[in-house]
């Protein structure tokens, strides 16, 4: 029975193969390129701008360009547009941080029915939770590896 | 000219980070939400070795837009810190990515009161 049931089960993996539409892997692969290098782009030129009309430098200027492509990347998800520019760029859309604007920006407009706390404020994290605590681990690990380093040698 | 040139080069460099990414997603079938996390590991992990700091120097926000630049910041943070108290070492990782995780918060919570669930409509 269960021989029975694995071999169905390869069928069906077969025909849902053979019917899903095809991705074309070079076309992807391409459109990732061109579009998650534009957006990087976007974020040179607000460095440049923020540099020359702004005066900020170092740190400040990387936290204000981060910002700026974080509020871009929250607004065109409200908008509907970074869904459509995720269809077609794959990727590309998804790196860069107005990927993770838009990961936070989705779940909770998606779920607002269920209330601003458990809807909005909760599901805000689905993607970017997971982001943030491996984030935190990861850089509390680093310090205490480097304050180890300082210290005792 | 100099500006073209670091234009081409964060282009290219971009570029071929989100390259890999859709290789993870041809290839594999890691989801988008793994995907992020892994970069942001690689970045972070990258930067522990004091890797990344050189592709930051050479191609600016070619290295710093995509989410390993996050998990560099993170790192970086928590590198700097390290070198003045145990307090800064914890807490500076979080603090030099303050301003991502504050400004994805609030506007995420902002815009979610403006904007209305579109997926129905199509």
């Amino acid at each position: 029975m269960a021989e029975k049931n694995c071999f169905i089960n390869e069928n069906y993996l077969n025909y849902v193969k053979s019917i899903s539409p095809k991705t074309n892997e070079k076309r992807s692969l391409f459109r990732a390129f061109w579009v998650g290098g534009f957006i990087c782009c976007i974020g040179q030129g607000f460095r440049y701008l923020f540099e020359l009309y702004l005066g900020l430098s170092g740190d400040e200027l990387a936290a204000y360009v981060s910002m700026i492509l974080i509020f871009i990347g929250s607004f065109l998800t409200g908008l509907g547009v970074y869904d459509r520019i995720g269809k077609y760029a794959g990727g590309g859309s998804i790196v860069p941080i107005t990927g993770f604007a838009n990961s936070v920006v989705s779940p909770s407009i998606e779920y607002r029915t269920e209330g601003y706390i458990y809807g909005v404020a909760a599901k805000m994290f689905t993607v970017a939770g997971p982001i943030i605590v491996f984030g935190i681990v990861g850089s509390v690990l680093v310090g205490l590896i480097y304050y180890g380093i300082y210290n005792i040698f | 000219m100099e500006m073209f040139l670091m234009f081409l080069k964060v282009f290219a460099v971009g570029g071929a980070i989100c390259t890999i990414a859709q290789l993870l997603i041809n290839y594999t079938k890691i989801t988008s939400g793994r995907i992020l996390v892994y970069f942001l590991l690689a970045g972070l992990v990258l930067q522990a070795f004091g890797i990344y700091q050189y592709v930051v120097d050479f191609a600016g926000s070619g290295a710093t837009v995509p989410i390993s630049g996050f998990g560099y910041l993170l790192a970086k943070g928590a590198q700097e810190g390290a070198k003045e108290s145990l307090f800064k070492a914890l807490t500076g990782g979080l603090g030099a990515a303050a301003m991502g995780v504050t400004s994805a918060v609030v506007f995420g919570y902002l815009f979610s009161l403006i904007f209305h669930s579109r997926s129905k409509k199509n």
